[in-house]
């Protein structure tokens, strides 16, 4: 079954609200993660690593450990945010709750359904940087009004994550099996996509490989905005980021329709 | 109209018509292919073969048409465990991008009409199988459709729910609606479809009003004898009768015009006899065999 772009229009955001409207519901829940994450990390880091680790030098900055760290952090919680939305949740709602079926019984495309499952999930990245953003910049880890802006790399990183997390969902049997594409991509990734340590004396077949996944570019935009310096070309990351989502969502697309159309 | 799942023909080309403002019935045993044909019919799955027109429009190229003026209740419970009764039939009125305004009137007309006002707020999860199903067709007719799909509305439902739910599809009747409804209650079936299909292994087996069906393959009277006596079998036989021997039981069709009935009753009832007037259950077995199913 092709993706039919054509069957793709506004109404998408009728989806996207209904996915809001639950939301709503567990905003507490929702809130809790984003807001209390960098914290745990800047105290465990901060207080405990302090000894251990010395100074970081990045972009001809001198930072302490957790001022290198913490932009990271923001970036990291964009990927795990919206990979879990596209994974788990997107999973739950196609095939627990049937929640896809009974909206293909409405003049609405699945081509929209799975977009907005994307977006939504690029959205809930976007909220939990937003909160980050509002946490760490009054303790001076983030520089204002560069800021403002890392709710939009946010949203974008989100898209690549999502449309990735999408894809699995398309193709996974059952819901246990996300743990390979977590322990196989989002792990790594996590590790070593320049978020613990910098690039700077990592071989260069590290860094090549580190180039490669999408958080590194996430990671850079993010530190780019926070720190007012990156080691990379910050368009090439935006341009990395814009066609991952493009190809990405493409084959979350194909995968679902493949799984969905019977 | 063709469905395949890879190797397995589901649907092996069944054609029928539904006239606006008919109520319109699919029987068939378990995996004889009703979903299968409903679920091309509002589009769920692409057709494999075949063509078909709802509203006169041909349901590949304009199914968003179709779908704003039709309403589904699916098999499969598909009401939104994480909304509330009443979100469950606002956000589905989004779907159909109605105005807020009118799914507010909308909305409350419906609760009242299935008498689930004074579940407004509650979870999906907390509504018992009865209600869940009366919100499913609620749902299902938040767009004011003027057609309605439903498949098997009404299983697990008990005696007070199914007749609530038959006399709420009378009254849209009276209001115009048309219906394609697939049951396994041939009381269902009987009492609020005026034509029927019977369906089973993807093809269609007869078609017709249940009265017509009943008179045509199951005669006037049903007459069961058991065990059978000597003789029964061959008297059978030689008058040509419509008959099926199950063993230890004989179900005989009797129709209006023979003498059968009156000379069964005098000479071969003699131990366990019933005589009682012919039903679409009848028709039914008679049609797609007494063999269990998957
Ligand atoms: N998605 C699918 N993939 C593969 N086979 C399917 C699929 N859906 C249905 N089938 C098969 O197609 C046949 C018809 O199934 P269908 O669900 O249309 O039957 P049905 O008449 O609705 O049965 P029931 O009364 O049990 O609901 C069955 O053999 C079923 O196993
Ligand atoms: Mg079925």
């Amino acid at each position: 079954m092709s993706v039919r772009y054509r069957d793709i229009s506004w109404r998408f955001l009728k989806v996207l609200h209904r996915d809001v409207v639950v939301a709503k519901r567990l905003w507490k829940v929702n809130f809790l993660v984003p807001l209390l994450e960098p914290a745990f990390y800047i105290l465990a880091f901060g207080l405990g690593f302090r000894t251990l680790i010395g100074d970081v030098d990045y972009a001809g900055l001198k930072l302490t450990y957790v001022e290198f760290l913490a932009p990271a952090l923001i970036a990291s919680a964009v990927m795990w945010n919206s990979f879990f939305e596209t994974t788990f949740g997107s999973f739950v709602r196609m095939y627990y709750q049937k929640t896809f079926d009974g909206i293909l019984a409405t003049p609405v495309s699945l081509e929209e359904i799975i977009v907005a499952e994307m977006v939504y999930a690029a959205l809930r990245s976007t909220a939990a940087a937003a909160i980050m953003v509002a946490v760490l910049t009054p303790l001076g880890f983030v520089a204002f009004p560069a800021c403002l802006l890392i709710p939009l790399v946010a949203f974008l990183g989100g898209m690549v994550f999502a449309a990735a997390g999408m894809i699995f969902t398309g193709a996974i049997p059952t819901i246990d099996m996300f743990n390979l594409p977590i322990f196989l991509f989002i792990t790594p990734m996590f590790l070593f996509s320049s978020t613990f340590f910098p690039m700077t004396d990592v071989p260069v077949w590290g860094r090549v490989l580190s180039w490669a996944t999408p958080l590194y570019h996430v990671v850079e935009l993010t530190r780019g905005l926070a720190l007012g310096a990156m080691d990379s070309d910050p368009w090439v990351s935006l341009a990395y980021l814009l066609i991952a989502s493009i190809v990405l969502g493409d084959l979350a697309l194909r995968s679902m329709k493949r799984r969905l159309v019977k | 109209m063709v469905k395949r799942y890879g190797a397995i023909t589901a649907v092996k080309g069944v054609s029928f018509c539904v006239p606006r403002g008919e109520f319109f019935g699919l029987l068939g045993p378990n995996g004889a292919g009703k979903t299968s044909l409903i679920r091309m019919i509002y589009g769920f799955s692409p057709l494999s073969e075949g063509e078909l027109l709802v509203f006169g429009k041909d349901i590949g190229t304009q199914w968003r048409y179709i779908r704003s003026r039709i309403g589904v209740c699916q098999q499969d419970n598909t009401l939104d465990p994480d909304l509330s009764v009443e979100q469950n039939l606002h956000v589905f009125a989004g779907y159909f991008n109605m105005k807020p305004a009118e799914t507010r009137s909308r909305t409350d007309e419906l609760l009242e009409f299935f008498a689930l006002q004074h579940k407004r707020r509650s979870k999906v999860m907390d509504l018992s199988g009865g209600m869940a199903r009366r919100l499913v067709l609620a749902r299902a007719l938040i767009n004011n459709p003027e057609l309605l799909i439903l498949d098997e509305p009404t299983t697990g439902l008990d005696p007070q729910s199914r007749h609530q739910v038959w006399d709420r599809l009378g009254a849209l009747r009276e209001r115009g609606l048309s219906l394609l409804l697939t049951t396994h209650y041939m009381d269902e079936a009987a009492s609020l479809c005026e034509r029927l299909l019977i369906v089973d292994h993807g093809k269609a087996l007869v078609e017709g009003s249940p009265q017509e069906l009943i008179e045509e393959h199951a005669g006037r009277n049903i007459i069961e004898i058991s065990p059978a006596p000597d003789g029964l079998l061959a008297f059978l036989e030689a008058k040509g009768a419509a008959y099926d021997d199950l063993g230890d039981r004989i179900v005989i069709y009797a129709g209006a015009e023979s003498g059968l009935e009156e000379t069964l009753r005098t000479r071969f009832c003699i131990d366990q006899c019933t005589i009682r007037p012919a039903g679409l259950e009848d028709v039914f077995l008679r049609l797609t065999g007494r063999g269990l199913r998957e």
